[in-house]
């Protein structure tokens, strides 16, 4: 958990500095604007950090003592 | 009669007649009637936060904005997830605290921490102050769609009226119980609804995706990226920091937070949620799509799109499911908003001139506050004016104000005073509102100021120097308490 929760860092990342660096409509990917898509794909990664920081988080285990 | 309106009368009599269904056999006081008992699972509590943030806001005023200026409202793509994010750490030790001392509303929260029932009172105005907006732009919304659908015969004054009755008889029949279940029948609906327009109406009018992307850009080039100045990326990225970290800042959030169960409930959201938004993805297909099918939306007027294109590819009966799920994403929401002012002025405010008074007592005053503030947000949205989006952000500029403290509250020392926090939410807010009377903005005050700090959200300009008095003034009373 230690060092796993430091990926909770990279959505801001990419969209407070990813957004600025791809700001352009061209080219289109699957049909959709670039910064747009770019978007698109760091909702998808955040639910895939938020997910691997659930799993690894010891306070999520269903032990007696975690249970709260 | 249009078969429109028809089918958003039925939808809005089955919607009372669940919110009175859910009330059935349930005792309600304070606590029932405000944070539903604290009982609530993983699914309700996801559905219920979820319910709060597709609202008309999404629906109307995604959509417009997508329409009326182009890429700048990825921003509200963008910024859930950030929140979503801070959420798994920011929202089980607020949950522990609320439920170890039993806190009703956000002030509460604030005055224990604090030890201080004035900053608890500061913080319930600033909430109601942030709610007004918030509660406008729902019944905007609600007119918006009652005019559409009764094609023009109604006015949208009338249709307004109409609206802000409606939620209010909703709220005063059910409360928290009648939002949990209504959210599910709406979040389905506004689902089903947001991906058939999403899906059918750019193949429909275009052939596809791509098709509709290079017609805009050929029409419009640049308009579905951030334009170099105005809503540039200064402006992106501070206003997306500024509605992440105020995101769970509005006191109707912050109050259905208690509901939850257990604290994974919120850390399971952080990682479902996300995915949720992409939802909005299909809404803004829909404002692109009408670009060039319904031109010359000015102004406030943008908020139409959604519907003005539905009106032109539809049957009437099915222009009424589509208002009907855009009239449950105003309803849900604004009885949220409305309970949790109403709660906020009874527990708070009068609680604090009459300690004595029994939950009882508060919880009467609350319901009959409830149509006084419908009516007054009736006034304020009869002026009209602004656009959805811009009414959201106006909020989010007062209630993210409320970040700093909150946040060093949770530290294991904190290093705020209470005069400090009080003089820090007093700076921001102040900012904010001479500046929205004013209509002032960086841009203006300082015309020197290079480009990409001009474009700044005020409401982040706000924040810093919320945090700078909020810095001061606690090292000032830090020392004076530690000598004396």
């Amino acid at each position: 958990m230690a060092f796993v929760k430091y990926l909770a860092a990279l959505p801001f990342l990419g969209i407070l500095v990813g957004v600025p660096l791809l700001n352009q409509v061209e080219p289109l990917i699957l049909g959709l604007p670039l910064v747009l898509v770019w978007i698109v794909l760091w909702i998808v990664l955040t639910a895939v950090i938020m997910t691997i920081i659930y799993i690894c988080d010891p306070a999520n285990r269903d032990t007696p003592e975690s249970r709260q | 009669m249009s078969a429109a309106l028809i089918i958003i009368a039925v939808t809005i009599i089955a919607v009372l007649l669940l919110g009175l269904r859910a009330r059935h056999g349930k005792d309600m006081n304070l606590e029932q009637w405000t944070v539903g008992g604290r009982g609530f699972g993983t699914i309700l509590v996801f559905v219920l936060m979820a319910g709060e943030i597709y609202t008309t806001f999404t629906f109307l005023g995604g959509s417009g904005y997508a329409y009326g200026h182009g890429a700048p409202a990825f921003y509200i793509l963008s910024y859930g997830c950030l929140a979503y994010v801070l959420s798994y750490w920011l929202l089980p030790p607020i949950w522990r605290y609320a439920k170890q001392h039993r806190l009703i509303a956000q002030p509460d929260f604030f005055a224990r921490k604090y030890d201080s029932p004035a900053l608890g009172v500061l913080v319930a105005v600033v909430g109601i102050v942030a709610l007004v907006p918030y509660l406008v732009l729902q019944l905007k919304g609600l007119g918006i769609i009652v005019n559409a659908a009764a094609y023009g015969s109604i006015s949208p004054d009338v249709a307004i009226c109409i609206g802000a009755a409606v939620v209010t008889i909703y709220v005063m029949v059910s409360g928290v119980h009648g939002s949990a279940w209504t959210a599910v029948v709406k979040d389905t609906m506004i689902l089903a609804v947001v991906l058939f327009l999403g899906i059918y109406l750019p193949i429909h009018y275009y052939g596809g995706y791509e098709a509709m992307f290079t017609a805009i850009q050929a029409a419009k080039p640049g308009f579905l990226a951030l334009p170099p100045q105005g809503e540039s990326l200064a402006w992106f990225d501070s206003t997306v920091l500024l509605t992440a970290l105020g995101f769970y800042m509005w006191p109707h959030t912050f109050g259905s937070l208690y509901t939850a169960k257990e604290e994974r409930a919120f850390r399971r959201n952080a990682a479902l949620l996300p995915l949720y938004q992409l939802i909005l993805l299909f809404v803004f297909f829909v404002g692109f799509a009408a670009i060039l099918q319904v031109p010359g939306l000015k102004g406030p007027d943008i908020d139409l799109s959604l519907l003005r294109l539905s009106i032109n590819s539809f049957d009437p009966w099915f222009v009424g499911v589509i208002g009907a799920a855009g009239v449950l994403t105003a309803l849900v929401p604004g009885s949220m908003i409305l309970m949790a002012s109403a709660t906020l002025l009874a527990n708070t405010v009068y609680r604090l001139f009459h300690p004595q008074v029994t939950d009882v007592t508060v919880s009467n005053l609350a319901k009959a506050l409830v149509p006084v503030i419908a009516l007054v947000s009736v006034l304020f949205t009869l002026q009209g004016g602004s656009t959805i989006v811009a009414l959201l952000l106006m909020g989010y500029a007062f209630v993210t104000q409320l970040f700093p403290s909150l946040l060093a509250s949770l530290l294991p020392h904190n290093p705020v005073t209470r005069e400090g926090a009080f003089a820090g939410i007093c700076v921001g807010v102040a900012t904010v509102a001479a500046t929205s009377l004013t209509h002032t903005s960086v841009a203006t005050l300082l015309p020197a100021l290079p480009e990409a700090l001009r474009d700044l959200n005020i409401g982040i300009v706000a924040l810093l120097l919320n945090l700078v008095a909020t810095g001061i003034v606690s090292a000032l009373t830090h020392r004076r308490t530690a000598y004396a």
